[in-house]
């Protein structure tokens, strides 16, 4: 449909909000010539040059710009607050601990973003210095595009680009048009046409061009595309005319000039102030239920850094209260300390307590989620799978920030059009009057009215009929926007009109029109061309009829229709209207309205999409209002949208109905089996759609959003007619609780194949009842709760009449509804725009419509079926993969701080670290980095096949359920566990014994006693160690990456300590750490005890791992257990429904299941697979089988077990 | 229409690693494999454990408090800190031989050689023989740094300032004889202490290094008096400076003082009456410290340690009962799938 562009007006006008009001306009010179004396005096303005400026920084500003930049960010922040503390008070550690990891952190940021700013400078060279031509005393010259002003008039040949946004003064062509498209702003490829202001088309040489005297009135620049009024007035002969400018007469910078030879045009935005450039700004931001959670559980950790501090803080001055603790003899303070006010002291004791304890909150955990989401996100552009052999296009990622939210998805709202189905329109039949008109493919010229096919409502078509019937069909010739685009070689791709001439084909931006301006030259009439504003029809006696346009009163989205309004040959003013049924009636005075609108339902129940046409005889006094009415709405500067809808409306009145079209549209490829396992994962899909209800319910049908046992609630303007809104509501409510009451039992098992479910019709204008703010009373503002809870009950919902903003106002109710579900838009046009960017996650398909959606999208996949694999594989796989990482991230940092909390019992409260410098700042950066890194890049908990197969394994992380509070907590727990293990551990071993390195092996008869450094080595050791293994210990696919990061990162600790304390290191101003790490290694008890606790650790969770297995298996855990005894293959022929978690009761029924079962083999499959399968059957008996489907048909089983694809298509 | 099949170049690269599909090894903890896994852990735990317990029983350890804050001790008469130079006798017997070689400690409690402020009070440059930080120590040392006539204090800082200072003489008695019991101080700090981390300066003779300086305040020699019979004792590298100066981890400690393995102690202490003779200088009871001497000796897995065999015990006990509880939930909840 061609209504995209006005969403797309409201949408950015959405943005720049108060530039609606902008009153403010400019004033262009044309070559820069002054006004002849008189006119209104203008006070000449400043206008930016034409540089492009998309980078950010430049060399002089770059280090202090981006250092802000950076430091904007609250965790960078809160590390340059800690590093800074460090360097002013005396703290336990050295400032390097944690200025290196920031230093590392902020530097290995700026480098990545100067190099992409270096990249767009090279891009801003680029094009700031690419020659333009302008016109200059009547000459064409060429300039540096960046030397471009306002004012100077531009010459561009074919396929140049714009440089600027300019006004067209004249073309090549003689009517003054030129042909454009807009690829590169849109991404439509239609050529569009634009004209040239009437009274200056006729100057054609750049002599001419330059005497041209005029100056341009308009707007200052805005960033919506497709909006612009101005006004031009040209001094001819002393007395100024003033012409209208409006959009179509803006060429915008970036479009591409098409089929025109060359044009002139005059520059009234450019460099930044070209509606390109404000289209650059930046998306709003999204973020992911798991970064919310992420910074939940940061706060938490920033309260345990706060209390702990707070606490030791305290602690130290309770135990210092004896002097002799504070300072025995042999540890006196100096002088300036002891004369310290006790409150600074506190003070800085406190802020000393925060240092030592600041890596529970790693730097290193930003960058690495930063890291991850990056990176992995590259696995949705490298997915063979999501390739589109077709359109040759793969998925498209444009934020990585939400790869997880794919995972977490509750509810779906699509489009209809272009999103679940083809957007490929086939013009099916029309019908005039009653009489319907079938074309067959092969019919070439010659009326066929489909015998067979015909419905004889009326009697035979008359003489009268006939001449209906040939208006009927120059109705749909002309009215519309189609162009011709003629091609000299002929392209297989492409369709000729007529072959043997010279190969031409439309193009249209609405592909409703092509496929109807097609079905007409397949009926008898052949709309050939534009020419000198006359359209020429081929008529069935290959006649040429030319008629003139006078005016196109084009289509949007609100009114729904379009009109033509031409004059034939014969001198007749005709306006011919096109648009929805609902647009049309209510317009039409007089026509057979009862058998079109009866052919029209039975379409749409078809799910055809159906236009209606009608027309009007304008008198040459009727004309001359028109006229008058439309030019002075179109004179206006201010409101003018509004003028000309008025207009129009004025204008298309009293109109004569002539018939109906119908155009298929087919669904696409696997589109229903999506929408089932979309279901089975637990999803709702919500289709919004602008399209009729009738359509679009027999689209929902086919695509098994509506099964045949869904029982259909309607919420229908035609239901609340008959009822109050509040009755309807209630009833509806009643019905869906009612039923849900009863069931709760039977829906406890969690599929949806055993009982009715519902399905909710709602359209348009009910919805606004429905969302309208309570105004009458308060019980009108409960409307939307209940509302919302209807929905809640329904498995599908169907919007239909959809205004493109109510989809996201819709989006928006569920979004901020009690239970906030995760939601995700898809959809493939302008008008999904809204929603797209309403929804968490909006995913753009790569559509006929253009690029639009795909532009404003967070991902864009070329066909809804990817849909599938983006959020069942690759959403599985980022959710499991990143919440590990949070939760891995918090835990090994809390078994590595809590030891140091628990050191302080012993040292007096005095800050002292229990581990090195080294250890302190490589752990997070180095020695634990990596491995989790990797598994949160490649982990696969599950075979990618099995996680497609079983959609509701996509249930067991719903709501975030990795993620959870208690998921949390035992995390924390098991930190704080190996913290005390490992810190008590290493205690009980130095206590008061001689835990020592007797040395014997080397030399006899020494020994050598530890210090507190040896026993911060041995803790620290145990802690790397652990912690990479519990990691292992979570992984369930070693690849042999993963195999080499992990080992390989235990052997860098080793290799790094041996280093470390090996060498008496010139740099450092201590050595306490020579020959530590080797000393423990010379101790029998410390090789024992780093085993013993490394395995104490680990015992717990591997044994609640087990248990929890064992006992209250999830799914997921089923599955891998029985993916694992058939080596892999269970992808392949396994009924993975049985592996379903199901209450544990009842054997025997299930027995019979299973032969029920037997008796319908699934497939042929090998003998080898045979024998599995039939262990298979065996193993069964202990779990519960599916509950059969309805329908106990094998055909449907085997698609619902066997992956089968059975498509039904309409 | 005609499709044109030809690979178009936006497809991705079809290779395991873009497609995810890596070979890989996918183990599962079940119970099938876990279960006896723990029995092996366990039994191999006990095992260990056993030995431990049994190597650590084996080790004797006699252990003597000589704070003198008892009024029957004998060093009660050096508790008062205006005596000077106190010299107090300890008495005790021992039935059995002690066998050797037997390592003589002696341990002080409460006292906080890891509290930071003591801890970093030291200069790794001067001992490491760096002249210039004889002449300008480092910061860190402070209140350590200088005396109160700004001359620099070497080795400074509050570590080294407050060396252990008393010193121990082992008697046997036989028949009435006071026999000295031969002390070996050789070896007992790390080696790579007193050979690479601690260095005297280069001058001959040492003490004219020290020119300039000032002992430290507590210390009634300085530190090139320390051992004049052995000039690779003397000086920073003196061995029992060295054990001081490695800071114990925790507040009570226990330092290695000297080995008994000469002469007619070879084989261990033999059954009989000993004496120690201690030079009472160090005070400790202002922070509520004590001091003590240990006797004890070692076996191949260092000191006794009970808690390292008990808790090797556990553990592989804690396991044994694991994988049986886990055999009950496996048994009672079996899955065919496990078959």
């Amino acid at each position: 449909m061609g209504m995209d562009f006005s969403t797309l007006r409201t949408l950015i006008s959405r943005y720049c909000v108060g530039e609606e009001n902008w009153v403010d306009s400019r004033t262009v010179y044309i070559s820069h010539k002054e006004p002849p004396p008189g006119t209104e005096a203008f006070i000449q303005q400043r206008f930016p040059d034409n540089r492009i400026v998309s980078s950010k920084y430049t060399f002089w500003n770059f280090i202090p710009k981006n250092m802000f930049e950076q430091f904007r960010r609250v965790a960078n922040f809160y590390f340059l607050v800690i590093f800074l503390v460090q360097l002013i008070i005396d703290t336990p550690t050295s400032p390097i601990t944690s200025g290196l990891p920031l230093f590392f952190v902020i530097t290995v940021t700026a480098i990545k973003q100067g190099y992409e700013d270096w990249l767009r400078h090279k891009a801003d060279n680029a094009v700031n210095k690419c020659p333009v031509h302008v016109v200059q005393d009547g000459k064409v010259t060429c300039k540096q595009s960046r030397k471009l002003r306002v004012g100077d008039v531009v010459f561009v040949t074919e396929d140049e680009t714009f440089p600027c946004d300019l006004i067209l003064l004249s073309s090549s062509r003689d009517d003054g048009t030129c042909f454009v498209t807009t690829a590169s702003l849109d991404g439509e490829s239609s050529h569009k046409t634009y004209y040239a202001v009437q009274d200056t088309k006729a100057y054609k040489t750049e002599e001419e061009v330059s005497s041209i005297h005029a100056t341009i009135e308009c707007e200052q620049p805005q960033s919506d595309l497709y909006k612009f009024v101005g006004r031009i007035n040209i001094y001819m002969n002393n007395e100024p005319v003033a012409r209208p400018l409006g959009s179509e007469n803006l060429l915008l910078r970036g479009a591409t000039l098409k089929n025109t030879e060359y044009i002139y045009a005059v520059a009234i935005y450019t460099g930044m102030e070209t509606k390109m450039a404000l289209n650059y700004q930046s998306k709003s931001q999204k973020r992911s239920a798991v970064e919310k959670s992420m910074n939940d559980y940061l706060v938490v950790y920033l309260c345990i850094l706060i209390s702990k501090a707070i606490i030791n803080t305290a602690l130290k001055y309770v135990w210092q209260a004896d002097p002799n603790r504070d300072e025995p003899w042999h540890n006196e303070r100096t002088e300036a300390e002891r004369q310290r006010h006790i409150l600074i002291r506190a003070f800085t004791d406190f802020l000393a307590f925060m240092v030592l304890f600041n890596y529970i909150i790693p730097v290193s955990m930003y960058v690495t989620v930063e890291m991850q989401k990056f990176l992995g996100s590259y696995f949705i552009l490298w997915d063979d799978e999501m390739f589109d052999e077709e359109l040759g296009e793969r998925a498209v990622v444009n934020t990585s920030d939400l790869n997880e939210e794919l995972g977490q998805v509750e509810y779906v709202f699509t489009d209809k059009t272009g999103t679940l189905t083809e957007n490929n329109m086939e013009f099916i039949e029309c019908c005039v009057d009653g009489h319907v008109y079938v074309p067959h493919a092969i019919c070439n010229g010659q009326v066929m009215p489909g015998s067979d096919t015909i419905d004889m409502i009326d009697t035979s078509p008359g003489p009268d009929a006939r001449d209906r019937e040939e208006l009927f069909f120059r109705a749909v010739c002309l009215c519309h926007t189609v162009q011709v685009k003629e091609e000299e070689t002929v392209d297989g791709i492409k369709h000729g009109i007529h072959q043997g001439k010279s190969s031409s084909f439309y193009i249209s931006s609405s592909p409703d029109e092509v496929a109807l301006v097609e079905g007409m030259n397949r009926l008898g009439f052949t709309y050939l061309r534009q020419k000198d504003s006359h359209m020429e029809i081929l008529n069935r006696d290959d006649k040429v009829e030319r008629f003139e346009v006078l005016e196109v009163l084009s289509f949007d989205s609100v009114r729904r229709r379009m009109s033509v309004i031409v004059r034939c040959s014969t001198g007749e003013v005709y306006l011919f209207c096109k648009g929805a049924d609902s647009s049309i009636f209510p317009r039409v005075i007089s026509g057979k309205v009862d058998q079109v609108k009866a052919r029209v339902e039975h379409n749409a129940v078809e799910g055809l999409r159906t236009l209606c046409v009608a027309y009007r005889c304008l008198s040459p006094e009727q004309y001359q209002e028109v006229c008058h009415l439309l030019s002075r709405a179109k004179l206006a500067l201010q409101d003018r949208d509004r003028q000309l809808a008025e207009a129009y409306d004025l204008i298309e009145k009293d109109l004569i109905l002539l018939g109906a079209t119908a155009v298929e549209d087919r669904l696409q490829e696997k589109a229903a089996d999506t929408i089932e396992s979309l279901h089975k994962a637990g999803m709702k899909v919500w289709v919004l759609t602008g399209d009729k209800m009738e359509t679009a319910s027999a689209t929902c049908y086919a695509s098994k959003l509506f099964r045949r046992n869904t029982q259909i609630l309607e919420l229908t303007t035609k239901r609340t007619e008959e009822q109050s809104l509040h009755d309807v509501l209630f009833d509806l409510s009643r019905t869906v609780l009612r039923h849900y009451g009863g069931m709760t039992r039977e829906t406890s098992s969690g599929l949806s194949d055993d009982y009715t479910d519902f399905g909710l019709i709602i359209d348009g204008a009910t919805l606004t009842a429905v969302m309208r703010p309570g105004q009458e009373g308060s019980n009108s503002g409960n409307y939307k709760e209940l509302f919302l809870d209807i929905c809640r009950n329904c498995s599908a919902v169907l919007c239909c009449r959809m205004a493109p903003l109510q989809k996201a106002q819709i989006v928006k109710m569920i979004k901020t509804s009690k239970e906030h579900p995760i939601t995700l838009a898809i959809g493939d046009g302008a008008n999904d725009v809204s929603m797209i960017q309403e929804a968490h996650v909006g995913i753009g398909i790569m559509g006929k419509e253009g690029r639009q959606a795909v532009r404003n999208s967070d991902y864009a996949i070329p066909k809804f079926k990817h849909l599938k694999k983006m959020l069942l594989v690759h959403g599985h796989y980022y959710y499991i993969r990143v919440s590990e990482l949070v939760q891995y991230f918090f835990y090994k940092n809390v078994v590595f701080i809590f030891p140091q909390f628990l050191y302080q019992f012993f040292c007096g409260f005095s800050q002292q670290p229990l581990y090195d410098t080294a250890y302190l700042t490589l752990y997070n950066i180095s020695f634990t980095s990596l491995p989790i890194l990797l598994y949160s890049l490649i982990e696969q908990h599950i075979n990618a096949d099995i996680l497609k197969k079983d959609p509701s394994l996509y249930k067991d992380i719903a709501k975030n359920s990795l993620l959870k509070w208690s998921s949390f907590i035992y995390w924390t727990a098991l930190g704080i566990y190996d913290a005390i293990v490992m810190f008590f551990g290493a205690y009980f071993l130095f206590d008061n014994t001689t835990f020592t390195s007797n040395g014997q092996l080397m030399t006899t008869n020494t020994q050598m006693m530890f210090g507190n450094w040896t026993f911060g080595t041995l803790v620290f050791t145990v802690l790397v160690f652990t912690v990479t293994f519990k990691l292992a210990l979570d992984t369930h696919y070693w690849t042999w990456i993963n195999h080499f990061v992990i080992w390989g990162s235990l052997l860098f600790f080793v290799v790094f300590s041996l280093l470390w304390g090996g060498i008496i290191w010139p740099f450092l101003n201590y050595q306490r750490m020579y020959y530590v790490f080797m000393q423990m290694l010379s101790s029998g008890p410390a090789w024992l005890s780093i085993i013993l606790l490394i395995t104490t650790c680990l015992l717990p969770d591997v044994v609640k791992k087990v248990i929890c297995r064992a006992l209250w298996p999830t799914t997921t855990e089923r599955i891998q257990k029985a993916d694992k005894l058939y080596k892999g293959q269970l992808s392949e022929f396994t009924p993975l429904a049985s592996l379903h978690h199901q209450p544990k009761a009842g054997g025997l029924q299930r027995g019979s299941e299973n032969q029920r079962n037997a008796a319908h083999p699934r497939r042929s499959d090998t003998p080898i697979k045979k024998v599995m399968y039939t262990r298979w059957q065996r193993s069964t008996n202990y779990c519960t089988f599916t509950p059969l489907p309805l329908f106990a048909n094998g055909s449907k089983r085997d698609s619902a077990y066997g992956g089968a694809e059975s498509e039904t298509s309409v | 229409m005609v499709r044109i099949k030809k690979e178009s170049p936006d497809r991705p690269d079809n290779t395991a690693f873009t497609q995810q599909r890596l070979p890989a090894w996918q183990p599962i903890l079940s119970a099938g494999i876990v279960i006896p896994g723990f029995v092996l852990i366990g039994l191999a735990f006990i095992g260990v454990g056993v030995g431990l317990f049994i190597t650590s029983r084996d080790i004797q350890v006699l252990e003597i408090d000589y704070t003198g804050t008892d009024q029957t001790s004998d060093c009660n008469k050096c508790t008062n800190p205006n005596t000077k130079n106190c010299v107090c006798t300890l008495s005790f017997n021992i039935d059995t031989l002690f066998k050797g070689p037997v390592f003589f400690y002696y341990g002080l409690t409460n006292y906080f050689q890891n509290h930071r402020r003591y801890g970093v009070s030291r200069d790794y440059k001067q001992l490491y023989g760096d002249l210039a930080n004889f002449k300008d120590p480092s910061t860190d040392c402070a209140p350590y740094r200088l005396d109160s006539r700004n001359n620099p204090i070497v080795p400074c800082g509050s570590v080294a300032n407050s060396l252990f200072n008393d010193t121990f003489k082992l008697y046997q008695i036989v028949n009435g004889q006071r026999n000295v019991v031969p002390f070996d101080g050789k070896g007992i700090a790390w080696w790579t202490d007193y050979n690479v981390k601690f260095k005297n300066p280069d001058v001959t003779p040492l003490q004219n290094a020290f020119n300039g300086t000032v002992k430290p305040l507590f210390w009634t020699k300085a530190v090139y008096e320390l051992d004049f019979s052995d000039p690779s004792n003397n000086g920073f590298i003196n061995q029992d400076f060295l054990v001081w100066m490695r800071r114990a981890a925790l507040p009570n400690f226990r330092k290695l003082y000297r080995r008994i393995a000469e002469e007619n102690y070879t084989n261990g202490l033999p059954a009989g009456n000993y004496s120690l003779e201690i030079s009472y200088n160090y005070p400790v009871l202002s922070f509520n410290g004590r001091k003590k001497v240990v006797f004890s000796n070692v076996s191949w897995m260092g000191g006794k340690n009970d808690f390292l065999g008990i808790a090797y015990l556990v553990i592989g006990s804690l396991c044994v009962v694991m994988s049986v509880v886990m055999l009950i939930v496996y048994a009672k909840f079996k899955f065919p799938e496990d078959d």
